[in-house]
């Protein structure tokens, strides 16, 4: 499976956008352990035109390097962790409700569909004015909009594996149902929710800039949304403040992307083999 | 043999990255009128014949000729040549009633107005044998069994008044009962219109009850073509007499002793 | 006295407000060596019975006694336990396995489960049982993917000797493989039961196939037992009409004249 992962060339041009990001947001501190909110130098300071401060400054002097880099920190730390609260909820209650059955089938089903009525970011956006901005609240506030696409298709799944062959193989040998939940039913469910695991980590990403944008991140620490919303007073006089986090924005999820599809055809095993 | 329906010269096969050819250099001809029977087990290349003749492989997988003598113009699939498949679940549309998918093809094909297309639709439906045609024809595909299915499928497949049906292990997913009724009607209904019949399949014994000729492919080669009484009691391939061995009928020693 | 006992057994399907009678009161013995065959059209009920016999459906009414246990009875653990005496062997060999299994993992899971044999002794184990179906045993590597229908039947059947079961239950077994790779099949499973007395139900709709290797055959018709007897007299001289038409339907070589 690895290998197959390793040979595919998408998963691999993601891994190497996803590991640059990852290493940036590692060694921020190390990088620029001054805090990126003071003051560095002249404002609006262009791109390549200081050594110093490569990306220039911002409106009021501060290094867009050093905020770019500490903003990776967070945008990758938030919307990896509201995806993962997200997915693991959403299979958690999917599976649940495609293994129970009946009733309580038909009430987390309800339940699911309560959450997707309502559009995601307007959910993040009321949970975080009723519970303030801070890091885990917006981590949550994400997930809550977002893990009822892999609840419906963990349920789906499960239901529609529960009945193959193999499960009842699993059965006539006397297999314990926990090991056949496990290892028959849940691994093999795995690969389409990690499928649109993609999605949802880059619609965490963009969900909590756009939460960021809006001043509804915590106000502490610098993310790329809140970089984009510093530029957009100054847009027309100087762009690049806002194009810069909006391009690592954009590259971040490309690689998301990539590589959650090269690990899903890795994990299924399809398109090989002819 | 009469007049020549088709001739089959050098055809191959090759499926894009597959190692081995899926046919190679088959010379074949079916007579206008003639029921023959390609016989061959899973990989011999029988089903890839049946898609080369009605023309559904990619362009660039096909190299020699299949020509027409029997018809005046290029065949076009679904008016020259009907094809029954194996699975009629899968090759009848979910959404559609069965009358419709009928009606589809004369209209498409035939040119009729669509009131004309269907009544003519519930006609095939009761020539196929099914009871209370106009009744039939408005059920979905779900709703009829798995042979009714298959009727429909053939309805569909003659639709047009194709001068060659294609019947692509139509009956292998039946239990033998309904296979046999369903080649029995196959067969009436080829004989009554004239048609050319061409009857792809593994069991070599039910080729021989109800074709002419039987052509044997073997790991995509023609190995063997004959009359069918003579390919199952002179077969001149080693291949066709294993194939023959093989075969398990009520005259076939059990493999056990008498009962306990 | 009867290995499996099976007496009044019903099973009613419920779809869309349908009810259809799956399983009709249905009563039949099979004894210890030998084969039963199970015979019918599609929907006369033989699949189910073979999966309410192995307890992968409920049933509605009736008994099964197998080795004076009553199956029906059991639940949880001692029914786990039980299912090592009665295995089964499905139609798609392909699909009665986990995508993901490798030869080994799919020979190890009954070895490990049954405690059939001490954990380092499990791989020697399941080298033992290929070579028993006749394969050999550098398959052990291979992922059920990679190797061929006739083969993975052949893990299938391997899979099910693991815990040296007295009752084999095969569904349409052999109806997916081309005739050759049947054939052989068919050889081995008439091999394994001299080797070790082994039972079968054989489940199939091939009157001829059944006849080669069942001593007894029940004809099944809409979820009843048609008839029942010994292979050769059934065969011979149909008392039912739906036994006389799956007589009637089996393909014969066209013969000379």
């Amino acid at each position: 499976m690895l290998r197959r992962l390793f040979r595919s060339p998408e998963a691999m041009t993601g891994l190497f956008l996803l590991l640059g990001f990852a290493a940036l947001a590692l060694f921020a501190p190390v990088l620029f352990p001054k805090d990126p909110l003071s003051i560095a130098g002249k404002p609006l300071l262009l791109p390549f035109t200081d050594a110093a401060l490569p990306l220039g400054t911002d409106r009021l002097g501060r290094n867009v390097l050093a905020g770019l880099v500490h903003g990776t920190r967070a945008s990758l730390a938030v919307g990896v962790a509201a995806a993962l609260v997200a997915i693991l909820l959403g299979m958690l209650i999917g599976t649940l409700a495609g293994f129970a059955g009946g009733l309580a089938d038909e009430l987390l089903m309800r339940v699911v569909d309560a959450f997707q009525i309502v559009p995601g970011f307007l959910l993040a956006l009321a949970f975080v004015s009723v519970f303030g901005p801070s890091l885990p609240i917006v981590v949550l506030a994400i997930a809550l909009g977002a893990w009822t696409g892999p609840a419906r298709l963990a349920r789906a799944e499960v239901l529609s594996i529960r009945e193959r062959d193999y499960v009842a193989a699993a059965r006539v040998i006397g297999m314990h149902p926990l090991e056949i939940a496990l290892r028959e039913v849940l691994l093999n469910a795995l690969p389409p929710v990690l499928a649109i695991s993609s999605v949802i980590v880059a619609g965490a990403v963009l969900t909590e800039a756009a939460l960021s944008f809006l001043g509804l991140g915590d106000p502490n620490i610098v993310t790329w949304g809140s970089m984009i919303a510093e530029g957009r007073t100054v847009l027309r006089s100087s762009p690049y403040l806002s194009i810069i986090p909006g391009l690592a924005l954009v590259t971040t999820v490309l690689g998301i992307y990539l590589f959650a599809e090269g690990l899903s055809e890795a994990i299924s095993g399809r398109k090989v083999r002819v | 043999m009469s007049e020549v329906l088709l001739r089959i010269e050098g055809l191959g096969v090759r499926y894009p990255k597959a190692q081995k050819p899926a046919l190679s250099d088959v010379n074949l001809e079916v007579g206008r009128g003639e029921r023959l029977a390609v016989v061959g087990e899973s990989g011999s290349g029988k089903s890839t014949l049946a898609l080369a003749l009605a023309g559904l492989l990619p362009r660039g997988s096909v190299s020699g000729n299949i020509t027409w003598p029997g018809l005046s113009a290029p065949p076009v699939a679904g008016r020259d040549i009907g094809v029954v498949f194996q699975d009629p679940g899968n090759s009848l549309n979910p959404v559609l009633r069965v009358g419709e998918q009928i009606a589809e093809v004369l209209v498409r094909h035939v040119g009729l107005s669509w009131p004309e297309a269907w009544r003519r639709a519930e006609e095939l439906v009761g020539q196929v044998g099914l009871p209370d045609p106009a009744r039939t024809a408005r059920a979905f595909p779900h709703q009829l069994s798995g042979g009714q299915r298959q009727r429909i499928g053939i309805a569909e497949a003659l639709a047009a008044g194709p001068a060659l049906l294609i019947a692509d292990e139509a009956t292998s997913a039946l239990d033998t009962i309904v296979q046999a009724e369903i080649l029995a009607l196959l067969d009436r209904l080829v004989r009554e219109r004239h048609s050319t019949l061409i009857l792809i399949t593994h069991d070599i014994a039910l080729a021989s009850q109800f074709a002419d000729r039987i052509a044997v492919f073997h790991d995509g080669r023609l190995v063997e073509t004959g009359s069918a009484e003579a390919v199952t009691t002179r077969p001149s391939d080693a291949y066709t007499a294993n194939l023959l061995a093989s075969q398990i009928d009520l005259t076939t020693p059990p493999l056990i002793g008498e009962a306990l | 006295m009867p290995l499996l006992s099976v007496s009044g057994l019903s099973k009613t399907f419920r779809s869309g407000g349908r009810e259809v009678a799956a399983l009709d009161n249905v009563s039949l013995d099979v004894f210890p060596g030998e084969t039963l065959g199970l015979v019918g059209p599609s929907g006369s009920g033989k699949s189910t019975l073979a999966r309410v016999i192995m307890r992968l459906v409920s049933a509605d009414a009736g008994s099964i006694l197998f080795d004076g246990v009553d199956l029906l009875s059991l639940e949880g653990a001692r029914l786990r336990q039980q299912r090592k005496r009665l295995q089964m062997v499905f139609q798609d060999p392909l699909a009665a396995f986990n995508p993901r299994a490798t030869v080994a993992s799919a020979l190890d899971d009954p070895l490990r489960i049954h405690r059939i044999v001490p954990a380092g002794e499990r791989r020697r184990a399941s080298e033992q049982l290929l070579e028993r179906v006749g394969l050999p045993t550098e398959f052990i590597t291979r992922s059920i993917h990679e190797i061929s229908g006739g083969q993975r039947q052949r893990v299938a059947i391997a899979r099910a000797l693991a815990t040296e079961p007295d009752l084999l239950v095969l569904d349409e077994a052999v109806s997916a493989l081309d005739l050759t790779v049947r054939n052989r099949i068919l050889d081995l499973l008439v091999d394994l039961q001299r080797e070790r007395g082994l039972s079968y139900i054989f489940v199939s709709h091939d009157l001829a196939v059944v006849r080669a290797i069942a001593h007894r055959v029940a004809i099944m018709d809409r979820g009843r037992i048609a008839e029942t007897g010994p292979t050769p007299e059934v065969v011979a001289d149909p008392k039912s009409a739906i036994g006389r038409a799956l007589v009637a339907a089996v393909p014969t070589l066209r013969k000379a004249g």
